[in-house]
């Protein structure tokens, strides 16, 4: 419910007026979990600007993964981070406790969630892309039937880069790919993903010459 | 406002241009039913647009100033946005950029409060000064000078000159008892997109010299001369209904805004041209930008505003 008011009220008018996305491929986002949607992350609005392709009756299903010792680390933010936007945490070491870290994200996908996952790991510079990490690659491996969609924002590293508090409203540009599948491997999968973001860069320069 | 307020010249342009936008959608129907070869997709999206232009402009001027000041607030916004969304920034200028943005309200409460010795200076003597002064507290000095002149430049040509546009509703009643307060903008708005409209047309009919080859090539020294031609008669024929003009002044009114929305789109596409961009955005399905549609309106706005604040306010 409150998730529901924070989107209408909030994310909906801030993306729409002050940042206007122009998505392309819309079509090709999951309406139905379980399944996984791989973004580049250059600032706190990617998980926001994604959670608005979605409509509100999807919405509830989506859940960005998010690193637990960044946003469960004081109890405003936590609240904030698990009731409103609905982030699944999970530590970025490997704990004591032993176990898989990887487990709230499978468990998810089998309660047929949509998840957000960002394999750069952490927000890069802005508008540059840093190679991805391959729990992705772990996860789909898990649970090979779970389709992945590539989405590649472009500006959204201009409105608010990491580091910075100030809103700048910019024009941001997604290309949104086709949904890839498992491959034999970890390699042959993370190579494709990877071929795949380097395709929608390359539109997305087509689009626009200048950063 | 009511209805009944409205002046009844408004309301017989407003019925004008209703019927001129069944007409087109008629026409393009009937264009892509009589010859199902072609592929008139484009052309329907446009009128589709206009039609919401149009009512987004309805809202701007019929309601009550508040409304109109806010509306044409915003689409100044929308355009400084998109030009910045453009040009290349550099990342040292968050913060400036920021303040940029701020220079949006300011410059319409001005327009909203009728302080016309303030709106007209804010932009050009104040911004102007206080930018560069706050880049200098940033102090990154690569590239200070394009940053700065780009983002000046923009301010001026999104915000400033289209602020224009608001002001002509805010001028005293009195002196345009047939126009009424809007009586102004209308016309300017619509003679600007006419004038669009018709050397476009006389340029596909009759064109041949080219007019800028390297700029946009596809205009030509007869559509040029068309359109100002029809633009100024045009002019002739609405300014006893919408404006104070008189016949002379308003042939001048209309040659001005012909020449002057022909510099204003063109200008905008050499910015476009620079940036190699075909588009300057994609929020109007058909015409692209809000630029795109907003280029000839940033050059005749603040000339024909002048034009008629010197010669009757």
């Amino acid at each position: 419910m409150l998730r529901s008011l924070f989107y209408l009220l909030i994310v909906k008018p801030i993306v729409l007026l002050i940042l206007g996305i122009n998505a392309r491929g819309k079509e090709q986002l999951p309406i139905t979990g379980p399944a996984i949607i791989v973004a580049n992350h250059n600032s706190h609005l990617d998980a926001m600007a994604l959670m608005s392709l979605f409509s509100l009756s999807v919405l509830p299903n989506v859940r960005p993964v998010a690193a637990a010792d960044y946003f469960l680390r004081n109890p405003v933010l936590k609240w904030f981070a698990l009731t409103i936007i609905g982030i699944i945490p999970i530590e970025r070491r490997p704990s004591a406790k032993g176990g898989n870290i990887l487990d709230p994200v499978l468990a998810a996908l089998d309660q047929g969630a949509i998840l957000i996952i960002f394999p750069e790991g952490t927000r890069g510079e802005p508008e540059s892309l840093s190679k991805f990490k391959n729990g992705i690659a772990h996860i789909v491996s898990e649970r090979t039937q779970v389709p992945v969609t590539p989405v590649f924002f472009q500006g959204l590293g201009k409105c608010l880069p990491k580091g910075e508090f100030l809103l700048v409203p910019f024009f941001v540009d997604a290309f949104i790919g086709k949904p890839l599948l498992w491959s034999e491997n970890r390699q042959t999968f993370m190579g494709s993903l990877e071929g795949s973001f380097s395709q929608l860069q390359n539109q997305a320069k087509d689009q626009d010459t200048f950063f | 406002m009511i209805f009944s307020d409205i002046p009844i010249s408004v309301r017989i342009t407003f019925s004008a241009i209703a019927v001129l936008l069944v007409i087109a959608s008629l026409f393009s129907r009937w264009l892509q039913v009589s010859r199902p070869d072609k592929n008139y997709h484009e052309l329907r999206q446009r009128i589709q647009t206009w039609w919401v232009i149009v009512a987004v402009f309805a809202v701007g001027v019929l309601f009550n100033k508040t409304t109109s000041v806010i509306t044409f607030g915003l689409i100044s916004f929308l355009a400084f946005k998109e030009y910045l969304s453009l040009i290349p920034t550099r990342r040292a200028d968050h913060r400036v950029l920021f303040w940029a943005y701020l220079a949006i309200p300011l410059q319409f409460y001005w327009v909203w409060q009728g302080w016309y010795g303030m709106f007209i200076i804010f932009i050009p003597v104040y911004v102007f000064l206080f930018l560069p002064m706050r880049m200098i507290l940033i102090g990154e000095t690569q590239g200070f000078l394009r940053a700065i002149g780009t983002l000046h430049w923009g301010l001026m040509i999104t915000v400033f000159s289209l602020s224009h546009m608001a002001y002509l509703l805010v001028l005293p009643v009195d002196k345009n008892p047939i126009g009424g307060s809007m009586g102004l903008l209308i016309y300017l708005v619509f003679l600007t997109e006419i004038n669009d409209v018709a050397q476009y047309i006389w340029g596909k009919s009759l064109g041949k010299r080219k007019i800028s080859p390297k700029v946009s090539p596809n205009k030509t020294v007869a559509g040029f001369l068309g359109g100002v031609i029809s633009t100024a008669g045009l002019a002739l024929l609405l300014a006893p209904w919408l404006t104070p003009l008189s016949t002379y002044e308003a042939l001048g009114s209309g040659f001005l805004i012909g020449v002057a929305g022909f510099v204003g789109d063109v200008t905008i596409s050499a910015l476009k041209r620079d940036l190699g961009v075909k588009d300057s955005g994609s929020i109007l399905p058909g015409h692209g930008g809000i630029l795109d549609r907003l280029d000839s309106l940033t050059y005749t706005a603040p000339l024909f505003f002048h034009y008629v604040f010197f010669l009757k306010y």
